[in-house]
């Protein structure tokens, strides 16, 4: 087979040098980007929550003036949700999934680069209110009237709602590359229901995202014409209503919630079965409820409005759902249980971020049934009771299965095994501290602690829980610390992973680590769900093609199959690296920053560099595109 | 609502201990077994999933939903009151009056053992009313006309905070909802309604003299005075109140007149501007303040 990969390295790879790194399309290399630049995210988001608990390690610190408090609260916020927790599942998702599914690249190559670079350039460009002092101040939900003119005339607000539209650009391309990707590109025999749960995860997150993003865009261009323009959308005093914005937040604020807990199950299910040496029981439950979950999630974001004073009749529907979209968790929950009680256990660094985190999504989980029930969630909404339920589920799916992540495919993306022994070290510290920070938080609400508070009272008994909270925090901060320099020791000096460390069922571990340009030497037949543990000829990424393995490798191509049954429908061939999506987002960039300090001038300069760019992008170059 | 949360509670507390118990058993059974022994199909998975994931699950959450309906109703069941009450949010203090015309500010008095109907205004951004030991929370939204009942059982102090991010000093938005008994209500809401006393002693003279002459009676009211500013607290009976800037500091003549000086230096981000008075006048105009109240029972 080695003589077929020496052509497809001729075809697929890319010339080295600046230039590419600024103009690639590879999946697997803009997916690095998407980790690298999520992970240092993380490290801002952290930092930021960090200087938070010393503030608040004791009653009455003047560690921070409170306008620096509020900035720091919006930015963690904003930073945890759209520029770590979203990319990073994004991040692991392109560079898995075109693996896992058995072809060489995402659907629309440019398109990946375009949102990698439109996610970074609207991170930035959110954070460089920092450099003059007016990060956004006013929450990452954003309210009105407290965001708009009257209350918030800096330019804090726009930084938020102009980043937010700058950053749904990039988050709809992805969505629309990913569905596209595994619904068109499955390697033939993929069958829906030969599609590994991860995949699943990442279909159900991006299919939300697609529905929910329209919302939370929307709003902020309606608070922007308010803002600027003299609309009245979310101002009473000209028949606008307040209320708007949080439906409109919160229709994309809920489903954003499943956006990102749906990959981080699809991870846990992808690492369960592998450490517990057998498939998952309930395969096809595990995969409804995680659909079910996102369909949903879309009809409960009114119970972050219980205390609005809304009519009972829809707040108890709103009740009635929120207590029902527990039952695909549970399902998922007793899936995992009945893996492990039928398997052998192995516990590695992977599968102890994985137990850990079911714990922690089972606490996560009963303290979120507490808060569907309208009387509890008046009792506890805003207190610290809601910080505690939902840093449990979403820092909980961000921090563990991420982690678990890093250790499991680590090896797979850089070739080599990282270490154990400190693995372990970093999941327990990561534990310990997780639970010492956010735990105690739910006793905090339940005494009375508000949220969003910069500072609070001595007497009231809340220091001790808010020193062991800070403590935790540093704890955590530790062991994820641990993890990054194991990481990043380990892929210079860590043992040799060979193909498939783990012994894993998914296509990724057929094909050497890390994975050539090309992926897999043969587009493979796949006739499994577990297709590494069934079909042993797939050995080294290259089925032969008596066996069904398909070697594409007269052009620069992969195949599309159909939606269901993944029957091979046409052979497409695939673009090389362009600059066109930097230049766009450079365009955009512009153009953003133009809208920021309102100079027409800027922004039409921008524009016109985003034009050019598209016609760039689209512009005929006389490759056939149809066969 | 205590029955609620204590069932959930009970079963919450269940289900983790649930969840570690099979899943570590699950572990700790399994590193016995053999990869070859391990079945691919677990014939009882399925139902297990179904039975516990949906049936179990199910039902637990239903009965959840129903007791929850049951206490919303009795809390939200709006019931003939014999108070009713406006207080106003406002960045970052609570107004709040009553029919009668008594008007205050932090110190929310209520008669015990009533309940209350509250009328929720706000005059700037989004606030919540909150006062844990009472009742739960509903917002105060500008332009709408929200409302709440509380009640206390038995006379006291609660302490209240507002609990909707609000801005710069969200943290300092304290109030204390005071139950007293209800002969000591009527008798505490008649003197608030009351006119502020004359000032009596030459110092007092002076110092009403300073309030009245200065912007303070831009934002402030005395009632009895010509003072009729409304965007900062009613001082009508101001001496009566334990707290400066909505619970941010006890009241005394000193940090009285550290607040009037620069309350920016006790509440960073407050409204009330730093005011340009010399030692005397600070000195007379607090006197002044701390003769506006009356007798309270204790």
């Amino acid at each position: 087979m080695t003589t077929l990969a020496e052509p497809l390295e001729e075809l697929w790879s890319e010339e080295p040098g600046l230039g590419t790194w600024l103009s690639t399309v590879d999946h697997k290399r803009l997916a690095k980007k998407y980790l690298y630049t999520a992970l240092a995210f993380l490290i801002l988001g952290g930092i930021e929550a960090s200087i938070m608990r010393l503030q608040l390690a004791h009653s009455n610190l003047k560690l921070l003036d409170p306008e620096t408090f509020n900035q720091l609260f919006t930015m963690h916020g904003i930073t945890m949700v759209f520029l770590f927790s979203v990319p990073v599942f994004s991040g692991f998702g392109v560079y898995m999934i075109p693996l896992m599914i058995g072809t060489r690249e995402m659907a629309f190559p440019r398109l990946n680069a375009f949102t990698y670079w439109g996610f970074l350039a609207a991170g930035l460009f959110m954070y460089s209110s920092f450099l003059i002092g007016r990060a956004p101040d006013a929450g990452w939900f954003n309210y009105t009237p407290l965001a708009d003119k009257p209350f918030a005339g800096g330019v804090n607000i726009d930084f938020y709602a102009l980043g937010l539209i700058f950053l749904g650009i990039s988050t709809t391309g992805t969505a629309i590359n990913f569905l596209t990707t595994i619904l068109k590109m499955r390697a033939p025999g993929m069958t829906l229901n030969r599609m590994p749960i991860f995949v699943w995860g990442e279909l159900a997150m991006q299919v939300s995202l697609l529905f929910a993003q329209p919302a939370l865009t929307l709003a902020t261009v309606m608070l922007m014409l308010q803002r600027h323009w003299h609309w009245h959308f979310f101002d009473p005093g000209a028949g606008g209503d307040n209320l708007l914005w949080q439906h409109l937040f919160w229709i994309f604020g809920h489903p954003l919630v499943y956006i990102i807990v749906l990959p981080g199950l699809g991870i846990l299910a992808t690492i369960l079965p592998t450490f517990a040496r057998r498939p998952m029981v309930g395969y096809t439950w595990v995969v409804l409820a995680e659909m079910a979950t996102a369909f949903i999630g879309f009809g409960v974001w009114v119970h972050h409005m219980f205390a609005t004073d809304l009519p009972a009749m829809s707040i108890s529907f709103i009740s009635l759902t929120s207590f029902l979209v527990a039952i695909p968790s549970g399902i998922q929950v007793f899936a995992w249980l009945a893996t492990l009680v039928t398997g052998k256990t192995i516990l590695k660094t992977p599968m102890l971020f994985v137990l850990g985190f079911i714990l922690i999504f089972v606490i996560g989980g009963v303290s979120g049934v507490m808060a569907a029930s309208v009387p509890f969630d008046q009792a506890t909404t805003d207190s610290y009771f809601v910080v505690a339920h939902f840093h449990y589920i979403m820092a909980g799916v961000a921090i563990f299965p991420v982690l678990a992540a890093i250790y499991y495919w680590g090896p797979k993306i850089w070739g080599r095994m990282l270490h154990e022994g400190w693995g372990k070290v970093s999941f327990w510290l990561v534990f310990v501290g997780f639970n010492l920070a956010f735990f105690p938080m739910h006793i905090l609400g339940l005494l009375g602690m508000p949220r969003r508070t910069y500072t609070y009272q001595s007497g009231l008994g809340w220091d001790s829980y808010n020193l062991v909270e800070t403590i935790g925090t540093f704890i955590m901060g530790i062991g994820i610390l641990i993890s990054f320099v194991n990481w990043a020791w380990s892929v210079r000096h860590g043992e040799r992973a060979g193909n498939d460390p783990w012994k894993s069922e998914t296509l990724e571990w057929a094909t050497s680590s890390p994975p050539p340009d090309y992926d897999f030497e043969t587009i493979p037949e796949v006739r499994s769900l577990h297709p590494t543990w069934d079909q042993p000829e797939l050995k080294d990424g290259a089925q032969p093609p008596d066996q069904g393995g398909r070697p594409l490798a007269e052009g620069h191509r992969v195949l599309a199959t159909s939606m269901l049954d993944a029957t091979p429908e046409a052979i497409v061939d695939m673009p090389h690296e362009s600059l066109w999506p930097f230049f766009l987002v450079v365009g955009l960039t512009v153009f953003f920053y133009g809208a920021l300090v309102r100079i027409a001038i800027v922004a039409a300069v921008g524009g016109i560099a985003t034009a050019i760019s598209v016609l760039g992008w689209i512009w005929p170059r006389g490759q056939t595109q149809e066969m | 609502m205590t029955g609620l949360w204590w069932s959930m509670l009970a079963v919450s507390i269940v289900v983790i201990v649930f969840v570690t118990v099979m899943g570590g058993w699950g572990i700790v059974k399994g590193r016995r077994r053999r990869e070859e022994d391990i079945e691919r199909n677990v014939p009882w998975g399925d139902r297990f999933i179904l039975i516990s994931g949906i049936g179990v699950t199910g039902a637990i959450l239903v009965a959840f939903f129903l007791v929850s309906l049951r206490a919303m109703s009795t809390l939200a069941r709006a019931r003939p009151s014999n108070l009713e009450i406006t207080i106003t949010g406002h960045d970052w203090w609570w107004e709040a009056r009553y029919p009668n015309g008594a008007v205050t500010a932090n110190e929310i008095h209520i008669p015990a053992g009533e309940r209350v109907h509250v009328d929720l205004r706000s005059a700037d951004v989004i606030h919540s009313l909150w006062v844990p030991e009472l009742a739960p929370k509903i917002d105060l939204i500008p332009g709408r006309a929200n409302e709440m009942w509380i009640q206390a059982d038995h006379p006291g102090q609660y302490r209240g905070q507002c609990a909707e991010y609000c801005g710069l000093q969200h943290a300092h938005m304290i109030f204390f909802v005071v139950a007293d008994t209800p002969a000591d209500f009527q008798t505490w809401m008649k003197d608030m309604a009351a006119p502020a006393p004359d000032p009596s002693t030459a110092l007092a003279v002076q110092g009403q003299q300073v309030f009245l002459s200065n912007t303070c009676i831009g934002c402030h009211a005395i009632r009895g005075t010509p003072a009729a500013g409304q965007l900062g607290p009613d001082l009508t009976h101001m001496a009566t109140r334990s707290t400066i800037g909505a619970g941010t500091v006890p009241l005394s003549p000193q940090t009285l007149e550290q607040w009037i000086l620069a309350p920016d230096q006790i509440k960073p981000g407050v409204t009330m501007p730093p005011t340009a008075l010399t030692g005397e006048q600070v000195r007379a105009l607090v006197a002044y303040l701390l003769t506006l109240g009356f007798e309270q029972p204790s």
